[in-house]
């Protein structure tokens, strides 16, 4: 099984939203009168083209698909679908765009901004867990001929697409677990694939290969994925399957569609085939897990760091002091990622020692430290899931100024709710946590749109890394001018010219959520 | 009181094993290399009975080539209090390891050495026994549970056995090896890398111990464990009693 659509019956009540289910403000979202509602031939239909097993409305398997992982958002789709093919996925939307239905497609349901739950009815297009198996095979395939995934998705164990992918040490962790790849992928498919150090997933059945375009969307630590993808496939909302395939490194002949379908999050198209280049694995992977004792000497680490090390500094991360209360360990630390010579980390580290810039570290050992420390970095929104409900931004700010919005929110709400700071310090992501036993309207109206105004006003962004989704789809305008607002409506209008659709840009996020909205495979990724 | 403590240089815990081609083997180049978790485990446990007053000094060991001096220096890290390192590009298999710690053993004279039970690597589970056994001390295998006596020169070890612990009291000087479950080894902190680096490695090589590396064993051929076929999708319970019944034979 592969990719998979869910489809949503539909029954009557047309606009109920339950949205935020445990309690809070939901987002003002009006189901679109322009689309249909489901009814028996349409589910006659999608059998002939998918089968009887993988029209799912079994109500517990529609259950999983229509929340969220952070449980905030929950969906009513009454139909799950389930197609195996680029041809499958093809012929739904085709079916789907004639019949003007409403279709939500998912991956691995893990992103963090609701952009995967079929609000409404729509038909939601799922691909499921595969996309996780996937993943893991993939790295430890790519192990073995010598080759890492470039992305490290910080939710491996438990996110089900992408969570398991990782560079570096990460990845190396799960070549112990890769029984399955000789299996999964074929050699005879892939023996002309690695001549020049490209991995072209494309060849792979998509039994083995199901992401879409936001997990592609999702950056990586050290650069953005679009650097990567060699190419893709996608299919449109009317069913045409757009061929982006390739294994040339420059191909300049005209616009770069494919870019265009990278963070879209599938307004635009369900990405079916991808092709990702792989760098070669590295022998010397270090890890370091260093305690700084202010956020400026994090500051100026960095810029050491990145001064000093240069090409061997491959991810600097950092997590406050609330964030490690969490993970049960008691230290402000800078996470620094390093491979190639251990000596030339070994002096630079303590040569900042030396200097006071580091107070306290470790350096791991063997491989298993390493990834006990990325444990910690990466076990911190589990541990905040389990703590209560948290209100999660994820947002991309001028490095010296990141942790003054920590800070001020912290003032801000006051003792009302625990503010913790982490993320991505080497590319000026924070992710601001904000943690409460249960979700409050209250509180909420202190954070939002403060936080949105906030970032604005220091030139930020208001979605990083997770996208924009069900959470931000009306925020935009705190990060896009209206010019390119209406630049991008325009374009997408052009795009799906069949559909008869409203033209104001507030319309744009919203529509764009209910016609084809691909949303979030693999977002939760980026934690 | 002086603890000798052996460590060997490992293919790392977490690296997929790749067998070489021509099967005589594993494939050790640009492979990460680490301690033998064994081995941290027996120097944690060293280092404790230091720290809590009831020996006075640390020494480990390695054998092998030049890299190995990576390795003491990580345990030098831990907080070993000097190294030794037995340089020889020969293969050492477990009797010419346990003749070069009994040499070790008759020129630093400790009253206590501590080792894994077993390396990752090729799993023998020999060299403690062995060594034992040429210096005619009492030993302890499979620790998971080790109580120093300082004052009756003994050492109680609980050793893991099957379906339950056993107790044993040995007199000093001895030998225990080490089971995973006998403490948790710690991290090499950046004030502690800082100070090993002024800390001393030894260096023999095997002629100057009067031991003669000769390989009593050969290994004849490393395979891959058979590839696990992929599984099927049954369609009904009927198709499934008939398949292990008919084709597994189980039922």
């Amino acid at each position: 099984m592969g990719s998979s659509l869910v489809l949503a019956k539909f029954s009557g009540h047309t606009n109920r939203i339950h949205c935020r289910f445990f309690g809070s403000r939901s987002t003002v979202t009006e189901r679109n009168p322009v689309f249909s509602t489901i009814n028996a031939d349409d589910i006659a239909q999608f059998k002939e083209i998918l089968g009887e097993k993988y029209v799912i409305q079994d109500e517990e398997r529609l259950l999983a698909a229509n929340t969220d992982w952070m449980r905030k958002y929950k969906g009513s789709s009454k139909l799950l679908l389930q197609p195996r093919s680029t041809a499958e996925v093809s012929q739904i939307l085709k079916y789907c765009n004639s019949r003007c239905l409403a279709v939500v497609p998912q991956g691995g349901n893990t992103g963090l901004v609701g952009g995967s739950v079929p609000v409404f009815d729509e038909v939601s297009g799922v691909l499921v867990c595969e996309a996780g198996c996937i993943l893991e095979n993939l790295v430890s395939f790519l192990d073995n001929q010598g080759f890492i995934m470039p992305l490290d998705l910080g939710a491996k164990g438990s996110c089900q697409i992408g969570g398991n992918v990782s560079t570096n040490a990460g990845g190396l962790r799960f070549v112990r677990y890769g029984s399955l790849h000789g299996n999964v992928l074929g050699r005879r498919v892939w023996a002309d694939t690695f001549r020049d150090g490209s991995l072209e997933l494309s060849r792979i059945p998509l039994e083995t290969m199901a992401i879409v375009a936001h997990f592609v969307s999702v950056s990586k630590r050290t650069s953005s994925m679009s650097v990567h993808v060699g190419s893709l496939e996608a299919v449109l909302a009317n069913g045409t399957v757009l061929d982006m395939l390739g294994t040339l490194r420059k191909d300049n002949t005209g616009y770069d569609l494919k870019h265009l379908f990278i963070g879209s999050e599938g307004s635009l198209g369900i990405v079916t085939k991808i092709s990702i280049l792989a760098p070669p694995k590295l022998s010397s992977v270090n890890l370091a897990f260093l305690a700084c004792k202010d956020y400026v000497s994090c500051q100026n680490l960095l810029l050491e760091a990145k001064r000093k090390l240069g090409e061997i500094l491959s991810a600097f991360e950092f997590l406050d002091g609330n964030s490690m209360d969490l993970a049960n360990v008691l230290i402000l630390g800078t996470n620094i990622y390093v491979h190639a010579s251990r000596e030339k980390l070994e002096a630079f580290l303590l040569r900042s020692m030396e200097g006071g810039l580091i107070s306290d570290g470790v350096l791991a050992q063997d491989m298993n430290q390493a990834l006990s420390f990325w444990r910690i970095r990466e076990g911190v929104p589990e541990a905040l899931m389990k703590a209560g409900a948290v209100y999660k931004y994820d947002l991309s700010l001028p490095v010296e100024k990141m942790y003054d919005l920590v800070e001020a929110m912290r003032i801000r709400l006051g003792p009302a709710a625990e503010v913790i700071g982490y993320g991505h310090l080497g590319d000026g992501n924070l992710h601001l946590n904000i943690s409460l036993p249960e979700y409050n309207d209250n509180v909420l109206a202190q954070i939002e749109p403060f936080v949105y105004e906030w970032t604005s006003k220091h030139r930020g962004s208001i979605s990083a890394e997770h996208g924009l989704g069900l959470m931000k789809a009306n925020k935009i305008h705190y990060s896009r001018s209206p010019e390119s607002m209406a630049s991008v409506t325009k374009w997408n209008q052009l795009n799906r010219e069949e559909l008869p659709l409203g033209a104001s840009e507030e319309v744009f996020m919203v529509e764009k959520k209910i016609i084809l909205s691909c949303r979030s495979v693999g977002t939760r990724s980026k934690l | 009181m002086k603890i000798m403590v052996a460590i060997k240089r490992v293919v790392d815990y977490a690296v997929k094993i790749r067998v070489k081609p021509d099967k005589t083997g594993v494939e050790t180049t640009n492979v990460k290399m680490s301690m033998n978790p064994f081995c941290e485990i027996a120097l944690e446990e060293a280092i404790r009975v230091r720290e809590s007053g009831r020996a006075a000094e640390v020494i480990i060991v390695s054998m092998g080539p030049q890299q190995c001096v990576d390795t003491l220096r990580t345990g030098l890290a831990m907080g070993a209090d000097r190294g030794i390192h037995v340089e020889t590009r020969e293969t050492l298999f477990p009797l010419s390891v346990a003749k070069l710690l009994k040499a070790l053993i008759d020129v630093e004279k400790p009253e206590l050495l501590i080792m894994g039970k077993q390396a990752i690597d090729d799993d023998f589970n020999q060299t403690g026994q062995m060594v034992a056994g040429l210096l005619n001390w009492p030993q302890g295998t499979f620790a998971s549970k080790v109580v120093l006596d300082k004052e009756k020169q003994a050492v109680t070890v609980d050793r893991e056995v099957d379906g339950g612990l056993e107790t044993l009291c040995l007199d000093l000087p001895a030998v225990i090896t080490t089971d995973l479950r006998l403490n948790q080894p710690r991290y090499a902190t950046l004030p502690n890398i800082m100070k090993a680096k002024s800390k001393v490695i030894k260096k023999y090589t095997p002629d100057e111990l009067s031991v003669q590396i000769k390989s009593d064993l050969e290994i004849v051929q490393v395979t891959e464990p058979p590839k696990r076929k992929a599984g099927v999708l049954v369609s009904s319970v009927d198709e499934l009693i008939d398949k292990l019944k008919n084709e597994a034979r189980v039922v």
